[in-house]
C-alpha cells in the first residue's frame, strides 16, 4: 500500500481462521487504532483446526477447548467479529465488499484470508459421490459430522473408508483405529504422502498403520460409492468390482485454495491469490494471508503451503504490508502431524530431492521409533522429516535457516550433534 | 479444576478457572492472555506457550515429556529450570493456586 493506514481508516478481513486472526492481531500490535471487522461465514468464533482430526475427533477435548479467540476477546481489542457472515463481491474501485445480507462495507486495506475447500469426489465424477456419510475435512461443523458418523459406526459395526493417504486421511484414519473402528485407507498412488515424503518414510508410515490394523490399499482404483435405499453410503466399489462395506467415507484428496471472490475482483490468481513474500495482492489496498494464497518466491515460482505457519507467517506480513512496512516471509517451513503416538515434524521443502539419509532407528521397533530422514538435492540439503525426534526438527530448521548445508555422512552419524554442525 | 495464575512480562496479573483437562494453554487463549500465543493449538509442535511455573510447585506437576523438553530448546525467551510449555500443562485439583509468569516474548 503506498500510503500506510491512518486511525481514522478500516480494514475489512475476509475469513477468522488462523491467518485472519492472525492479521487483525498483527495490526493491532503494529499500533493500527482504526476499526477492523473480521468476517466468517461460519456461525463459530475463531477456532483451532489442527486438533480436528486428532484429539478433538478422539472425543479428548471439548468444542470449548478448540476456541481460539472468543468474540469477548476479540471485542477487547476493538476487532468487531462477525459470524455468519458471507461476502459476496469485492468492488476495488468503490473499495467496499458486498455481503450476502444485502449490505456493503467500506474499507481502507482489505485482506482476503477466505482458506481452502477440500476436493470432493464430485468433481472426478464418481457415481455415488453425493451420498450421505461421504464427508471431508475441513471445519469444525464437517468434523462434527465425522464425529457423528463414527459414533454410529461403531453403534452399528460398521467400516469406515478414507479415500486419500495424505495428512488429513491418515489422520483421521489413525484416530478412527483408536476408536476401535475397522479402517481401510484408499490411496490411488503406489505410497502415501507421495509429494512430501522420502519414498523409505512412505513404506515406514504404510508399516505404521498396518501394524495399527489399518487394511492399506496402495494404488487403489476407486469405480463408484454404493448407496443404499435411505441414500446413504454402505460401500466404496473398486474399479476391479471388489467392494470395501463403509458406513462413512472420509475424502481426503487435498484441497482447492478458495480465490474465488478474488479472481471475480479481477485480481491475479493462479491456484490461488497471488501474492509477494509480503502478502501484497496485484492491488496495493489488498493483502492475502493463508491457504487461499500462492506465494511467488525467489525463484519466480508459486508456492502453496498449507500449514499453520504459512498461515500466521503470512497473516503478519500482510498486516505489516498494509502499515507500510515489508516483512517478508522467509523463514524455512515447517509442518507437522500426529499419527498414533507419532508425531511427524516437516521442515523444509523436499521437492527436487534425488538422495536421501537417515538417522536414528528408522529400521528398528516401530514402538520405539525415533529417527529424522533428510532430503538432498545433490550436496544440498533441502528438508528432514523428523519422527519423534523434535530436537533434530529444530537443528534442522536452524540449519536450514542459515541457508547451511552439512553433509549426508555428518547428519547420518549419531556421534555429531547436529546443533554442532549450525555455524555460529 | 484449577484456579490458575498468570502474571504476564508487565505484571498484569489474571487468575482464570479451569475445568479438569483444559491446558494452561488453552484457558490463556480463550480469555485473551496475550503472552501466551499458542499456534499449533496445543500439539507440542511450535513452543509459543513458553511459560515459568512458580518453582515452589514444581513437584506437583506431571514432568515434561521428551518431546516437550526437545521443543523447550526452541523457546523464543530464556530457557530456565522452570520453563514449561503451557499446552502440555493439563488443570487437575493438584493444580490449585499455580501461579505462572509468561515472558516477554514467544516468537
Amino acid at each position: 500500500m503506498s500510503t500506510p493506514l491512518q486511525a481514522e481508516d478500516s480494514v475489512i478481513i475476509i475469513g477468522a481462521g488462523q491467518a485472519g486472526v492472525q492479521t487483525a492481531e498483527a495490526l493491532r500490535t503494529l499500533g493500527f487504532a482504526g476499526a477492523i471487522h473480521l468476517l466468517v461465514d461460519e456461525p463459530h468464533a475463531p477456532y483451532h483446526r489442527p486438533p480436528l482430526s486428532k484429539a478433538w475427533l478422539a472425543g479428548e477435548m471439548d468444542a470449548a477447548q478448540l476456541v481460539m479467540r472468543s468474540p469477548e476477546v476479540l471485542a477487547r481489542k476493538s476487532i468487531r467479529l462477525r459470524t455468519d457472515c458471507s461476502v459476496q463481491a469485492i468492488d476495488r474501485a468503490a473499495k467496499t465488499v458486498a455481503l450476502a445480507d444485502g449490505s456493503q462495507l467500506s474499507y481502507t486495506g482489505l485482506v482476503l484470508a477466505t482458506g481452502s475447500t477440500p476436493r470432493t469426489l464430485s468433481a472426478l465424477n464418481l457415481p455415488g459421490a453425493d451420498a450421505k456419510g461421504v464427508l471431508a475435512l475441513r471445519s469444525l461443523d464437517d468434523a462434527s459430522a465425522i464425529s457423528a458418523h463414527m459414533a454410529t459406526c461403531v453403534e452399528k459395526s460398521l467400516g469406515v473408508v478414507v479415500i486419500g493417504g495424505g495428512f488429513i486421511g491418515l489422520e483421521v484414519a489413525a484416530t478412527a483405529r483408536k476408536k476401535g473402528l475397522t479402517v481401510t485407507v484408499l490411496e490411488a498412488a503406489p505410497r502415501l504422502l507421495g509429494r512430501v515424503l522420502a519414498p523409505v518414510l512412505s513404506d515406514w508410515y504404510a508399516a505404521l498403520h498396518r501394524s495399527h490394523g489399518v487394511n492399506l490399499v496402495l494404488d487403489a482404483r476407486v469405480a463408484a460409492i454404493e448407496v443404499d435405499a435411505t441414500g446413504a453410503v454402505s460401500a466404496v466399489r473398486m474399479a476391479d468390482g471388489s467392494a470395501v462395506p463403509a458406513g462413512l467415507v472420509v475424502v481426503g484428496i487435498g484441497v482447492n485454495a478458495n480465490d474465488q471472490l478474488a479472481a471475480a475482483a479481477g485480481l491475479a490468481c493462479e491456484r490461488g491469490i497471488v501474492v509477494d513474500a509480503c502478502g501484497r495482492t496485484s492491488d496495493s489496498a489488498i493483502v492475502a494471508a493463508g491457504d487461499c494464497t500462492a506465494r511467488r518466491v525467489a525463484d519466480g515460482t508459486l508456492l502453496r503451503l498449507e500449514s499453520v505457519q504459512n498461515a500466521t507467517e503470512q497473516g503478519k506480513s500482510a498486516a505489516a504490508a498494509l502499515m507500510g512496512q515489508d516483512r517478508p516471509f522467509t523463514a524455512t517451513p515447517w509442518f507437522w502431524s500426529d499419527q498414533y503416538d507419532k508425531k511427524l515434524q516437516m521442515a523444509g521443502l523436499s521437492m527436487g530431492a534425488d538422495a536421501w539419509a537417515v538417522r536414528g532407528n528408522m529400521a528398528g521397533d516401530l514402538a520405539t521409533a525415533s529417527f529424522t530422514v533428510f532430503h538432498f538435492q545433490g550436496s544440498k540439503l533441502l528438508a528432514a522429516d523428523s519422527i519423534n525426534a523434535s530436537k533434530d526438527h529444530l537443528a534442522v530448521r536452524k540449519l536450514l535457516d542459515a541457508g547451511q548445508s552439512p553433509t549426508a555422512q555428518q547428519v547420518a552419524d549419531p556421534a555429531v550433534e547436529l546443533a554442532s554442525l549450525i555455524a555460529k | 479444576m484449577a484456579n490458575i495464575t498468570y502474571i504476564e512480562s508487565n505484571g498484569q496479573t489474571t487468575t482464570i478457572h479451569l475445568n479438569d483437562g483444559w491446558s494452561l494453554m488453552q484457558g490463556a487463549t480463550a480469555n485473551g492472555i496475550d503472552g501466551i500465543v499458542g499456534e499449533c493449538g496445543g500439539s507440542c509442535a511450535c513452543a509459543t506457550c513458553h511459560c515459568y511455573v512458580d518453582e515452589a510447585r514444581l513437584g506437583d506437576l506431571p514432568e515434561a515429556s521428551a518431546g516437550e523438553l526437545d521443543m523447550l530448546e526452541n523457546v523464543a525467551a530464556e530457557r530456565k529450570p522452570n520453563s514449561r510449555l503451557a499446552c502440555q500443562i493439563k488443570a487437575t485439583v493438584a493444580l490449585e493456586g499455580l501461579i505462572i509468569r509468561l515472558p516477554e516474548t514467544q516468537e
